[in-house]
């Protein structure tokens, strides 16, 4: 038999596999990986709107008990020129970290660096 | 969506009213919990009508229902504002029960209350962004600006080109760095302001009054 390993579960998500959901789909399997004790670094972050429902759907979500939230930290959007946005190319979201708020700490976030810490000992479900 | 498009949706009477602006704003103050947002409506509204809106706590969630009053004018000199002030529950990505209880000596059942409410308090500010005209996004001038809540609000309101103000509060705070502030949000106006002692409230309301009182056009959201 196999002994189940109890470390803190650490998933890159790709961007390939981000695009292949719809926002709804998305914002989903996020929330379902973050409840289930996940930390995600997803390739392809999250637009302003999609953070805005996600922090929506987990205020729902929050028991008390095992799930008081997340730990979110993303750069901002990529800048588009006059003439991308004469074109309808929109803003394209750059690389997020999201976990559980019990087991990620956002300790510092600038334009160029996101710093966490994972709280020790409280190991993935 | 292309600029074509934004234009084609426009209508004749819109574009009158961004010539000669709009003059009547629904307001929405946003922020983190705890960075004095219900004090800096309390301090706009003693300063034009002589009411208050809510009562202020060092807990944060103490406002857990969005408040709001119609009407409030502001003056500035030649120009003036009349606004819809909405006064929204703190965002936030989590909220902890226990830290009712273990910092601020709350009951385990007054705890657990004030943490369901503030979830709902969360929903309720988010909802909000849909139907209002600018925001006044209060920071806590003594703390790190770059947190998630703040690039996710100014985010969205971007995203809706909707105006924005940015309030650095807590400037009478021994470690405040309202250049923290502005160097981090360089796209928007920035004021250090006291909502507490109504240091520089004057040029906050000169501000508003400028950068709200023209009408601007809600994108449908992404």
């Amino acid at each position: 038999m196999i002994k189940k390993e109890t470390g803190i579960s650490f998933n890159l998500v790709s961007r390939q596999k981000l695009n292949s959901f719809s926002s709804v789909e998305k914002l989903n399997y996020i929330l379902k990986e973050v409840k289930d004790g996940r930390i995600l670094v997803l390739e392809q972050g999250l637009t302003a709107t999609e953070q805005t429902t996600l922090i929506k759907h987990t205020m729902k979500e929050i028991d008390h008990d095992t799930f008081i939230g997340i730990e979110m930290g993303g750069y901002g959007e990529e800048k588009t020129s006059f003439f991308q946005r004469v074109f309808g190319i929109i803003k394209k979201p750059r690389m997020t970290v999201i976990g559980p708020a019990h087991l990620l700490k956002m300790v510092h976030k600038s334009n160029d660096m996101i710093e966490t810490t994972i709280i020790p000992g409280r190991g993935a479900k | 969506m292309g600029l074509f498009n934004i234009f084609r949706r426009r209508k004749f009477s819109s574009i009158i009213q961004k010539i000669f602006g709009k003059k009547h704003a629904k307001i929405g103050i946003y922020g983190p919990p705890n960075v004095g947002k219900t004090t800096l409506a309390n301090r706009i509204l003693r300063d034009w009508t002589g009411d208050i809106m809510g009562s202020v706590s060092e807990i944060p969630h103490e406002t857990r229902r969005a408040k709001w009053k119609t009407n409030i004018k502001i003056d500035n000199g030649g120009s003036s504002l009349v606004m819809d002030l909405v006064d929204t529950p703190g965002i936030t990505t989590k909220i902890d029960f226990k830290e009712f209880m273990n910092t601020y000596g709350l009951s385990k059942e007054e705890s657990r209350m004030r943490a369901k409410e503030a979830t709902e308090g969360v929903i309720e500010s988010i909802r909000w962004l849909e139907d209002i005209d600018g925001v006044v996004l209060v920071m806590d001038a003594t703390q790190d600006p770059f947190t998630q809540v703040n690039v996710t609000i100014i985010g969205n309101l971007e995203a809706r080109d909707l105006p924005i103000l940015i309030a650095a509060n807590k400037i009478d705070a021994e470690d405040a760095s309202p250049a923290t502030l502005k160097s981090a949000f360089p796209q928007h106006p920035v004021v250090p302001i006291s909502a507490l002692t109504g240091y520089n409230t004057e040029k906050l309301y000169n501000t508003m009054v400028k950068r709200f009182g023209k009408k601007r056009h809600k994108r449908k959201r992404r």
